[in-house]
């Protein structure tokens, strides 16, 4: 298949997808919306096969690319392409969304039609926002995401549900309209909005660089989220339903980082490099206060939502050495994406699966989940030792090479944000341990006494996750091979 | 002289003569005058669109130049080029809209059907040759014709006397009070350039003396706040949301819509033609004087637009309350004319400002076409509260309305909202007005509060019976707007490519 084809492709398919299962409604539309999402990631696993040779020089080189014009009063044009640094993620993001589908199916919650069409579209837009390579694209693919997401929040929700939604949404927007501005501003002082000429050669001056990618920051920190604008996201993942949570910590608040990377270091370089150490020093506090809190917590599902802020703050430190010109602490922002993604996305399945059991999440009301359920005990081990960051596992990485790249950088400033950040990890062991006791050791708690045992379908849905977080932790060059080349042109000829 | 660029504004004037007439000739059956009345709009709209644009399609001129080979006429009252087209096209079809919104009611007899659609036609009347006016005295006319028709229509209300009657008495008097002041400032503008012309070439551009420089700056700002009273623009905004909840819902559809737009038409044609008729060169008092009035008018009805609308319960005044937050966007781009000294750069805020209003007057009526079509057999729009569980009981409408409320507030899946907020922001990043374009970034975060609880509503169980079937016209009327909000989604260019045609 030619690539413009695959590409479109692979936005339109979701699309139909939600149209069709919202006008098929009930099992039908499930089984539609299953299809589809399985065809995607069809779709989006050959993006990797047959690569363009890669070029030389600084900026996004794409190894498929699609162009077409749309609108040219806005300098909107659909064009998409896929690199190394979008490519994990673009299959990240099919992989999620069909095991969310397809757990759906066997869950069968009121109206899942309908939550189905809506994480098409939110599909839609996450693709959209990882293979956009217009900067006006971009900032309307990110932009998609927003009202289904509070819908899925809104309409699926816990007892606090509405008030979630909407902090959700004022949040993501209120970002949001501050990229817009950041958007428009390099579009009408370069007059371009292709992502592979902007990024090649940023020909914006250094003060426009650095107020837009103020701009820039703020935007995608809230999306990320970055403390001190992180608390949306404890409220939502603690309302959402379990697909809506996944999707969320899986993929929604990557397009954050992917965005600090593509549009601010790609676009705006010298004001990433200018702001690097302030951003550090935020990823740093947000790893030490997300896990501080965490280990507070006496909610199951806000204990992992707080945890993610914590392991987002790795990322956001290794997209912060990157700024300053570390080519590992890129990589180490991408490899943690993916590991988090993974990891904290069957997290929030297994804190799924507990809740709708028990229908508490309070860490009190739990335990001895290992003596009756081993199964659940066993893959929620696995996870919890993974997202800790235990060697081996996928989540090792991203952590260890975050510091590490802060290390190399150099520096009082960077030397101590790197010693900060190692006691938060040793933290987040102390938090997810404590989660581990709770839940899994003691005595068994009268709520999981007549609790199920994990169930195929379940098991199935998991399968994945599980597989990909050994598979990762084993074998990082999976995700680092693909994007190296891309990150060196990327942090290839940053001025500091 | 032709008459061929004349042939809407007749087909507009000989539509509402035409129903006024039916209605003596056949008293008593109220689809002959409506008949009448819809048929002449569909053939205004036909000829708004057939007849053609030049530099040559102006009437009433005052003289002649010579520009290279060709001769054009000079100073002329009506100007037929293609923003007019633009503008008239919208207001045509926005009556239209209107009149398939009144038609259930005008069945019951809520209304004098022939009164109404005359008065009607002739609103429209008024807004096709806003559309084309090409000097003050033409515009201020046409602007009352639009105008007056309007005070009646308000109180045109069988079931609701009170509540009609208040709206008719806060809309005529801050409309007198609004037209004085336009008036006044016309009168300054003459006095000062010593032309009332405006469109198009006349034959001595004047440059304004120094000491008539103040009394010059003076009219303007006096004829623009006088004209922000028609778009609902703060500070003469207060009777927005009295008029449109007491008036019928389809009149105040018309009021927020057709009317709205004129407004709009009236304030680009006045900008344009001051600004290249007055100083140029080292003087930019003009400009910073329209800029600064525009950029206070657009700041103010954003934020207290906005804030009002947070507090409505009452869905007929939350969208009274949120377009007079979108006037403040409309406006906004104009606000970017402070910061410049030639006409060049500033015809692309222009531009931006139409565009915008033509976005949100089709988000606009599909609001009010589901209003209406969501409560068949009421006479009023309701409290929020009315929304709660349409989601279900009548999914297609309610997706209507959820549409159009999206729209509003600038959101995907509703690109044409999105694109409208992109138009005005990238027109006033271009002329480098940040301030102003923060301000439309942040009021659109507040302005998804607002519209968050109409759409919450429609979606929030509550049960109830099922509501009764609709009649086919404020469906129809619904599916058309919701029809062109799409074909604005997919292909928003077709708007960019009509807004610059008059270039």
């Amino acid at each position: 298949m030619s690539d413009p084809l695959l590409l479109i492709g692979l936005l339109a398919v979701p699309l139909a997808g939600a149209v069709l299962a919202a006008a098929l409604r009930g099992r039908a539309g499930l089984v539609a919306a299953t299809a589809v999402s399985a065809l995607t990631l069809l779709l989006a696993v050959p993006l990797g096969f047959d690569r363009a040779p890669a070029a030389a020089g600084r900026g996004v080189h794409p190894w498929h690319q699609a162009d077409l014009p749309w609108v040219p009063a806005l300098h909107l044009r659909l064009q998409l392409g896929v690199d190394g640094i979008s490519y994990p993620l673009v299959v990240l993001t099919a992989l999620l969304t069909l095991l969310c589908c397809g757990f759906l199916l066997w869950q069968r919650p009121e109206r899942a039609h309908l939550l189905a069409a809506l994480l098409l579209v939110i599909e839609v837009g996450i693709l959209g926002t990882f293979l956009a390579l217009n900067l006006v694209l971009f900032f309307l693919a990110f932009e998609v995401v927003l009202l289904p997401m509070a819908a899925v929040i809104a309409g699926w929700g816990g007892p606090a549900r509405r008030a979630a939604a909407l902090k959700f949404a004022l949040y993501t927007l209120a970002g949001s309209v501050l990229l817009l501005v950041g958007v428009v501003a390099v579009v009408v002082q370069t007059n371009t909005a292709d992502l592979v000429s902007l990024t090649a050669q940023p020909t914006l001056g250094r003060t426009a660089q650095l107020w837009i990618f103020g701009l820039f920051a703020l935007a995608f920190a809230v999306k990320s989220p970055l403390w001190p604008l992180h608390t949306w996201l404890p409220d939502a993942h603690t309302e959402a339903p379990t697909v809506g949570s996944v999707i969320l910590a899986g993929v929604l608040l990557k397009m954050g980082t992917y965005g600090l990377i593509r549009v601010g270091l790609g676009v705006t370089p010298q004001g990433a490099a200018h702001f690097a150490l302030v951003l550090g020093a935020l990823a740093v506090t947000a790893i030490l206060v997300g896990s501080l809190v965490c280990l507070r917590q006496t909610e199951l599902k806000r204990l992992i939502a707080y945890s993610s802020v914590g392991h987002m703050g790795f990322v956001l430190l290794g997209i912060a050495a990157g700024a300053a010109g570390s080519a590992i602490g890129v990589q180490a922002a991408l490899i943690g994406n993916i590991a988090h993604g993974v990891l904290t996305g069957l997290l929030f399945f297994l804190a799924g699966a507990i809740k709708d059991r028990t229908h508490t999440g309070l860490l009190g009301d739990l335990g001895g989940l290992r003596e009756r359920q081993p199964w659940l005990a066993g893959i929620l081990g696995l996870a919890a030792l993974g997202s800790l960051g235990l060697p081996g596992l996928a989540g090792f990485w991203g952590e260890a090479f975050a510091v590490v790249a802060a290390v190399r950088l150099g520096g009082t400033g960077w030397l101590v944000l790197a010693v900060l950040a190692a006691i938060g990890g040793a933290l987040t062991a102390a938090y997810l341990l404590r989660l581990l006791r709770r839940v899994s050791h003691g005595p068994a708690a009268p709520a999981l006494a007549g609790a199920a045992e994990a169930r195929v379908p379940e098991l199935v849905a998991w399968a994945p996750l599980v597989l990909l977080a050994l598979l990762i932790g084993v074998l990082p060059g999976l995700v680092l091979t693909a994007s190296a080349g891309a990150v060196d042109a990327l942090t290839a000829g940053v001025a500091p | 002289m032709t008459w061929t660029p004349l042939t809407p504004l007749l087909a507009a004037a000989a539509t509402a003569l035409l129903a006024l007439v039916s209605d003596l000739l056949a008293p008593g059956r109220w689809r002959v005058p409506y008949a009448v009345a819809l048929l002449g709009t569909l053939v205004t709209l036909a000829a708004a669109v057939a007849t053609p644009v030049s530099r040559a399609g102006s009437v009433f001129c005052a003289g002649t130049s010579t520009g290279g080979d060709a001769i054009f006429p000079v100073d002329c009252a009506y100007v037929y080029d293609g923003r007019a087209r633009l503008v008239a096209v919208v207001v045509v079809a926005l009556t239209a809209a209107a009149l398939l919104l009144w038609a259930p009611a005008l069945r019951d007899g809520e209304a004098p059907v022939g009164e109404a659609v005359f008065l009607l036609a002739a609103a429209m009347t008024g807004g096709v040759a806003l559309a084309g006016a090409g000097d003050l005295v033409t515009l201020i006319v046409a602007l009352e014709t639009l105008t007056v028709p309007l005070y009646v229509l308000v109180a045109l209300h069988r079931r609701r006397q009170s509540d009609a009657s208040a709206a008719s008495v806060t809309f005529f008097a801050n409309s007198v009070v609004a037209t004085a002041v336009s008036l006044l400032g016309a009168a300054l503008l003459y006095l000062a350039t010593g032309t009332v012309q405006l469109r198009g070439l006349t034959s001595v551009p004047e440059p304004v003396p120094g000491e008539w420089h103040p009394v010059a700056l003076t009219g303007l700002v006096l004829v623009l706040v006088g004209l922000g009273f028609k778009v609902a623009a703060a500070p003469l905004h207060a009777w927005a949301p009295t008029t449109y909840d007491g008036a019928p819902v389809p009149v105040a559809a018309f009021l927020s819509t057709a009317s709205k737009l004129g407004g709009v038409a009236a304030i680009l044609i006045v900008v344009q033609g001051v600004l290249q008729n007055g100083p140029s060169g080292p003087d930019r008092g003009m400009f910073i004087a329209a800029g600064v009035a525009l950029a206070m008018l657009a700041a103010l009805s954003m934020v207290l637009g906005t804030l009002g609308a947070l507090r409505q319960r009452r869905t007929v005044r939350l969208l009274a309350w949120s377009s007079v937050a979108q006037a403040g966007f409309v406006l906004a781009p104009l606000g970017g004319l402070s910061g410049l000294a030639v006409l060049g750069p500033a015809v692309g805020l222009l531009d931006a400002a139409l565009a915008y209003a033509v976005f949100f007057v089709v988000l606009e009526v599909a609001a009010f076409a589901a209003v209406v079509a969501l409560r068949p057999g009421e006479a009023d729009g309701g409290s929020l509260d009315d929304l709660r569980g349409l989601g279900r009981r009548a999914p297609w409408r309610a997706a209507g309305f959820a549409f159009a409320l999206i729209g509003l507030a600038g959101l995907p899946p509703v690109l044409a909202g999105l694109f409208a907020k992109i138009t005005v922001l990238q027109a006033l990043v271009g002329v480098d007005s940040y301030r102003l374009a923060m301000l439309v970034a942040l009021v659109s975060v507040a302005g998804l509060a607002v519209y968050w609880r109409p759409v919450a509503a429609l979606y929030r169980g509550g049960d109830g019976a099922a509501v009764t079937r609709p009649s086919w016209a404020p469906t129809a009327a619904l599916t058309l707007a919701v029809a062109v909000g799409v074909v604005l989604t997919v292909a928003p260019q077709l708007l960019y490519t009509a807004v610059s045609a008059w270039r």
